[in-house]
């Protein structure tokens, strides 16, 4: 019952993800809003302002430092939770441990 | 992961391989700055390269980077992603805005070099904190941590 309830109704939210899909503009149109905010400034003063000659790692390094350092410091956490989720067998503080080998 | 898998001809092979794969790292840290690659991706090299060592060697001491090592590399990488950042901030300018750092360069050379530091930093970090995992999953396995 429940199963049938969730195919009655993803079915309309397929219809609309459809025609909002028919309505996004096509790839690579350059009138789209993703290439006339920050990007032509970017094409036009990433080489002289950063000095990359790669506007992916100046983007990514230098305009949007702030992004990478948040990246990497998801990536810290996540190594420090399996640290302390994983990694706490032998802790000297449970006697437990101790009488066992 | 403390105890030896492979044969003298898996050890020498993974011997071989290694430098070439740190290598191959570097190359793709500094060439980031031109093609794609960066220190995402050589940190993950990197990080191959010593869980190939560990797993054909054990974690002994012959596996290049100890898992204390790891820890610390972990936390330098951010350390040195956050110091750049934090060193631009007093040098005058924003928070990681490269071109304030007080390098006799030109401000693009200085972002370039900027730019290089924290791609540095982040692959250490990757690298600590995937050899950080592995070392921990394994201990798991069997039993010490």
């Amino acid at each position: 019952m429940i199963g049938r309830l969730t195919v009655l109704l993803l079915i309309p939210a397929l219809v609309v993800l459809l025609q909002a899909a028919a309505e996004l503009p096509a790839v690579g149109d350059g009138t789209s809003p993703a290439f006339t905010h920050v990007a032509p400034y970017y094409l036009e003063h990433a080489h002289e302002e950063t000095g990359a000659p790669n506007f992916v790692t100046a983007v990514l390094a230098d305009y949007r430092g702030y992004d990478t350092f948040g990246e990497l410091t998801v990536i810290f956490t996540a190594g420090l939770a399996c640290l302390l989720i994983l990694g706490t067998r032998d802790e000297p503080s449970r006697p437990r441990d101790e009488e066992t080998p | 992961m403390r105890s030896r898998f492979g044969s003298p001809v898996l050890d020498a092979s993974a011997r071989l391989l290694a430098p070439f794969m740190w290598l191959f790292a570097a190359y793709v840290m500094v060439h980031g700055h031109d093609s794609p690659g960066g220190g995402f991706q050589a940190g993950v090299i990197l990080a191959a390269s010593i869980v190939m060592l560990r797993l054909v060697r054990g974690g002994g001491t012959g596996s290049g980077l100890s898992s204390r090592g790891a820890l610390t590399l972990a936390c330098a990488g951010p350390l040195l992603f956050g110091g750049i950042g934090i060193g631009s901030l007093f040098s005058g300018g924003n928070f990681l805005d490269y071109g304030a750092l007080p390098l006799p360069m030109d401000p693009v050379q200085v972002r370039v070099i900027g730019t290089l530091g924290i791609e540095a930093g982040v692959m250490l970090g990757v690298t600590g904190v995937l050899v950080l995992i592995f070392d921990v999953l394994a201990s798991w396995d069997d039993g010490t941590v």
